[in-house]
């Protein structure tokens, strides 16, 4: 599963270098944005809320973007799945932790969290 | 203004990554330091010894008031007692320390016979065990308490570490300790650098991100997460478990060479431990 998410997102990069507007078949099911939410929120998982501010988050940081719009900044889901999966990929200096690559969240974690970010 | 922030670190990190003739320490140290100077332009350089609250004017009232009864107080006792008793063979620290004990500015030193960088912690367990006394745990208790106390009677000595040029593996430790700061480790990929330098001052939820420039200063600390004195290695420990990491031996080599680094990269400021943190 999370080979053929890799092997995916290599795949749809590439199917993007060759045509940007190109439309990434989904790879994955759909997550659940309320799991997906309580992930962003827990600090011994997503902790996404340690650097972004999220709308309804308490004591957000302020390392990362605010975490707002996301459908205007990124053209489809699977880019920003791409950048959370390992977000040195698209800057290496970056200092969010790949939590796909490494195996931060499981397979159905890291997918709820993108259904959840999708939908801010 | 990130990006030139982002880019002085590349340079630095590249620096890292280069062949070790590319950039002398005395470079790296002016970078490095400048870096820091640029970031926090009102925060006085000295003052950077006192870690985030040099830059965190709340948390520093908080600390402030702390350091009034400070919580380090028992470990100065307990150190100087332990300083003035007697081994069973009647000989003293002070018999192998004759500077002692305001002698911490020394430390950490190259020792070019034995080819290792040398620090306090060490040099005390082996003057323990010289005299035929068990050697002390590296991270906390006893250990912390006596350096609480050499530090103490050390406040005010100016950070003056040497690597030799008379050879060449006191420059390769430097290197390996610097390479250390910069690798991006543990699950989490965080490298020191990550946060101490690259986002010092930035908020990671309710805590503001300490600099780099100044951490080796107050050593040992109480730190009220552990509600004990701990030492310096017995931090990187806990960073480096942090990052979801597997910490290195306390004393060992890798953390020998990072201290060497890091309290190179403070040259210049006087030493105030033991200190008090959160």
């Amino acid at each position: 599963m999370r080979l053929q998410r890799k092997t995916a997102a290599i795949a749809g990069a590439f199917a993007l270098s060759l045509s940007p507007l190109a439309l990434v078949p989904a790879t994955a099911a759909a997550g659940d944005i309320d799991k997906g939410k309580e992930i962003a929120m827990d600090r011994a998982k997503g902790n996404c809320i340690a650097c972004h501010f999220l709308p309804e988050g308490q004591s957000p940081g302020k390392i990362g973007p605010a975490l707002i719009a996301i459908q205007g900044r990124y053209e489809s889901k699977e880019l920003l799945r791409n950048q959370i999966y390992d977000a040195t990929v698209a800057n290496p200096d970056s200092s969010m932790p790949p939590f796909g690559k490494h195996m931060i969240l499981s397979d159905e974690e890291f997918d709820n969290v993108v259904e959840y970010i999708w939908s801010l | 203004m990130k990006k030139m922030m982002i880019s002085t670190l590349a340079a630095l990190s590249l620096i890292a990554g280069a062949t070790v003739a590319m950039a002398t320490p005395e470079q790296d140290k002016e970078v490095w330091q400048n870096y820091f100077k640029a970031r926090f332009p009102n925060v006085p350089v000295q003052d950077f010894a006192n870690g985030v609250y040099s830059i965190d004017p709340i948390g520093r009232e908080n600390w402030e008031a702390i350091e009034e009864f400070p919580p380090y107080e028992t470990a100065l006792s307990e150190g100087e007692e332990m300083w003035n008793t007697p081994f069973a063979n009647g000989k003293t620290y002070q018999d192998c320390f004759p500077d002692g004990p305001a002698f911490e500015g020394k430390y950490p030193y190259w020792n070019k016979e034995r080819g290792m960088v040398m620090t306090l912690p060490l040099e005390i367990n082996e003057c323990r065990e010289s005299n035929d006394e068990k050697p002390l745990k590296y991270k906390k208790g006893p250990m912390a308490s006596l350096i609480a106390f050499i530090a103490y009677e050390s406040r005010g000595q100016v950070i003056k570490v040497e690597i030799p040029e008379d050879d060449p593996k006191a420059a390769e430790a430097f290197e390996k300790g610097k390479q250390f700061y910069f690798a991006r480790r543990g699950q989490l990929n965080f490298s020191c650098a990550t946060c101490h330098a690259l986002n010092a001052g930035n908020v990671l939820r309710t805590e503001i991100l300490s600099p780099a420039l100044g951490h080796t200063t107050h050593f040992p600390v109480y730190r009220s997460k552990w509600g004990e004195m701990g030492t310096l290695h017995r931090r990187f420990s806990g960073c480096n478990k942090q990052v979801r990491a597997k910490p290195f031996k306390a004393q060992g080599e890798e953390y020998r060479n990072l201290e060497y680094f890091m309290t190179y990269m403070n040259n210049g400021l006087e030493l105030n431990g033991p200190g008090a943190r959160k």
